[in-house]
């Protein structure tokens, strides 16, 4: 049963008919797999997985596409292809038993043959043929052909027998994988086989770059069918081959609108009240020692708390160190392990080139199923190389937690340290990934650091555009409103400083207050005393005008009475009152 | 499916074959009919009495190509003596031949 993968609709009604590989990434490449019933050239240098992919096609092809394989073995013989095979996890010995897959040595010792005149290759032919017929295949490996160059001296002979035996698995319309070593130069193979395998051209390559080898796969050439045409990254691994993209090229992932808390009250307010959107992706970004980590632990906190998932990658620390150092706030990880809500997987972002990570941390979400992710830091992991290619690697990743509806958390370390330097500048590139980009800081000020954070963006939704500081302490992470002193931001000292000043003057305006109170009250008491004073000078003034006015009526009534008597003593008559001022 | 020629024409009846060859064809091709008489009259000019062909045609029996590890047509397999040597092509270069088989050309009767 040949998948066929039909193209979109304005293309030709007899699209190209397609063999998937199964292969997790080929087929989203090649757009439904490899050229159906046509041979396919697959070329690289040594030790670059040909055979293994080659393998791995058959394989597949017989248990998940019930096409049956032949595989003719040039070089290595079957028991050696059945061992190197087991450790991805393939039992070729028992799909030979099922009759799925044969495998044909085919030995070939130069020093054996003795040319004489003219030959062709028919027993190869018959051999293959015969091959396909005992189990009804439907693909051929021949890995690798090329070695008949070696084995055989009359090359004009050997590459019109070529020619003719991909003609002819052509006509038998068995899908083949033909491998090929990559030639010096500019050569693809080197013996030109892609001379005779015009209809789809697969080249592998295998390359250092820091000391980390990569594995990379190009389509160089599919005839009749659109492909896609970059270098793409793949692995080797427990579970086989493995060609990122591993997930599909499409934008197309569900936008939940369930918000999640982030573990921080306040910062859950910073971002309108509820926290970040549930699979979306949250870049927390800092300078050293800006409280990354602690932020992203918070967020497993909580998640671990909702009795969710959560799976830490872990680059900088071990599992141990980051347990014992989140106590250091109040988090403590260990119940959350113990329960299997939390997972960490600590290692070093060297060991193993970032596609290798990237198919790691795949493997291990599959695993776990985690609602949410973290990577501690991406910076480590991705950025060291060479930012072209981390850019697309991040990008799978984060499209596919999307995709799977994961909410994940990245750290990324910036350079530099001060917010003067503009260090965010260096994470453009990323953030244009992410959802909610949480930038922190450190503000240094009065002979200390303190740390600020604030919400750079916050895809859909309103979020805050104050800075507010950060502080860790033994209860975990607080974030308190920073204070503006003229055109800066006041944060640690500074601002108890300035709480201080500003509570000593509250104190001080209550006690002048007082003061002016009691100052009048004081004045109002002496102007009562000095009213009074006056009061009583008056009534003491009124009572000697009495006295005196008193003291001369008597005087005047005794001076007259005086001078009554002695008129009469004299013998006069009783005179006048007015005749008694004349003596004076 | 092997037929076996009548190589036994030389003198030592009785005696086991020293040179036991396999011819391995792919039908009635110019090749293939070009290959037998040459190797036949190879053989009789040189092994005469010493030698058994076997002839193989791979177009009836499939298995074998592989078992026998055949690639080229026409392919002479000389089994015995050890070790086993293949010889490809149509056997037209009788020298070529002969060292292939490791066996020491007979001087041409005199006349």
């Amino acid at each position: 049963m040949l998948k066929t993968n039909k193209k979109k609709k304005h293309e030709k009604p007899q699209a190209l008919l397609k063999a998937a590989t199964g292969i997790v990434g080929l087929d989203e490449i090649t757009g439904g797999g490899l050229p159906a019933g046509r041979p396919t050239l697959i070329c690289g240098s040594a030790g670059c997985g040909k055979t293994m992919l080659a393998v791995e096609f058959l394989v597949r092809g017989a248990s998940q596409f019930d096409e049956p394989g032949v595989f003719m073995m040039f070089e290595e013989n079957a028991a050696e292809l059945i061992a190197n095979v087991r450790s991805m996890g393939f039992d070729l010995e028992d799909l030979v038993a099922r009759k799925m897959i044969a495998l044909d040595h085919v030995h070939i010792e130069r020093s054996e043959f003795e040319e004489t005149g003219e030959y062709d290759l028919e027993g190869l032919f018959i051999r293959l043929g015969y091959a396909i017929d005992s189990i009804g295949a439907k693909r051929v490996v021949l890995d690798t052909v090329e070695a008949l160059f070696a084995g055989l001296p009359n090359q004009t002979i050997l590459r019109s027998e070529l020619r003719r035996l991909f003609r002819w698995l052509k006509d038998r319309g068995v899908t083949t994988i033909i491998t090929g070593e990559r030639g010096d130069g500019t050569a693809i193979t080197r013996y030109g086989l892609e001379e005779y395998v015009a209809d789809c051209v697969i080249v592998l390559d295998q390359r250092m770059r820091d000391q980390i080898s990569t594995r990379r796969l190009r389509v160089l050439k599919y005839r009749g069918t659109g492909h896609g045409t970059n270098e793409y990254p793949f692995l080797i691994g427990a579970h086989g081959f493995s060609v990122l993209p591993v997930t599909s090229l499409h934008l197309d992932h569900h936008a939940s609108t369930e918000r999640i808390s982030t573990g921080i009250p306040r910062l859950d307010e910073m971002l309108s009240g509820k926290g970040v959107f549930r699979g979306s992706s949250v870049l927390v970004s800092g300078s050293p020692g800006t409280g990354k980590s602690s932020i992203a632990a918070k967020f497993i906190e909580a998640a671990c708390q909702r009795g969710e998932r959560s799976l830490v990658f872990a680059y900088e620390e071990s599992k141990a160190q980051i347990v014992r150092n989140m106590r250091s706030i109040g988090i403590d990880f260990q119940p959350w392990i113990d329960k299997g809500l939390l997972e960490i997987h600590s290692s070093r972002p060297t060991l193993m080139g970032h596609e290798q990570h990237l198919v790691l941390m795949h493997d291990l979400v599959r695993a776990f199923s985690p609602t949410v992710v973290v990577v501690d830091p991406i910076s480590n992991l991705f950025m060291a190389h060479d930012d072209s290619e981390v850019k697309p690697t991040l990008m799978r990743l984060i499209d596919w937690l999307k995709e799977e509806q994961i909410t994940a958390i990245l750290t990324s370390l910036t350079g530099g340290g001060d917010a003067s330097s503009e260090p965010e500048d260096s994470q453009v590139g990323v953030s244009s990934l992410m959802d909610t980009w949480l930038l922190l800081r450190n503000t240094e000020f009065a002979g200390e650091r303190n740390r600020t954070i604030f919400v750079r963006k916050s895809r859909g939704m309103a979020h805050s555009n104050q800075v507010r500081e950060f502080i860790l302490g033994d209860h975990g992470i607080n974030l308190v409103d920073v204070y503006l002193s003229s055109d800066r931001v006041l944060t640690g000292s500074a601002r108890m400083a300035q709480e201080a000043h500003e509570r000593a003057a509250a104190t001080l305006r209550g006690q002048d207050h007082e003061l002016k109170l009691r100052q009048l009250a004081g004045k109002r008491k002496t102007i009562e005393a000095q009213i009074a004073a006056l009061r009583a000078e008056v009534d003491s003034d009124l009572a000697e005008i009495n006295f005196a006015v008193a003291e001369r009526t008597l005087r005047d009534k005794t001076a007259h009475q005086d001078t009554n008597a002695i008129f009469q003593r004299r013998g006069g008559k009783t005179r006048t009152k007015g005749a008694t001022r004349d003596p004076q | 499916m092997s037929s076996l020629m009548s190589g036994k024409t030389g003198p030592k009846i009785g005696a086991m074959p020293e040179f036991q060859l396999r011819l391995y064809l792919a039908g009635q091709t110019p090749k293939s009919v070009a290959a037998l008489a040459n190797l036949q009259r190879i053989c009789e000019t040189h092994l005469a009495g010493q030698y058994t062909i076997d002839i193989i045609d791979l177009t009836k029996t499939h298995h074998l190509a592989a078992s026998d590890e055949i690639l080229a047509i026409p392919t002479l397999v000389r089994r015995l003596p050890e070790p086993i040597k293949k010889i490809i092509g149509d056997l037209s270069n009788e020298h070529r031949v002969l060292v292939g088989l490791d066996v020491r050309p007979v001087e041409r009767e005199s006349p």
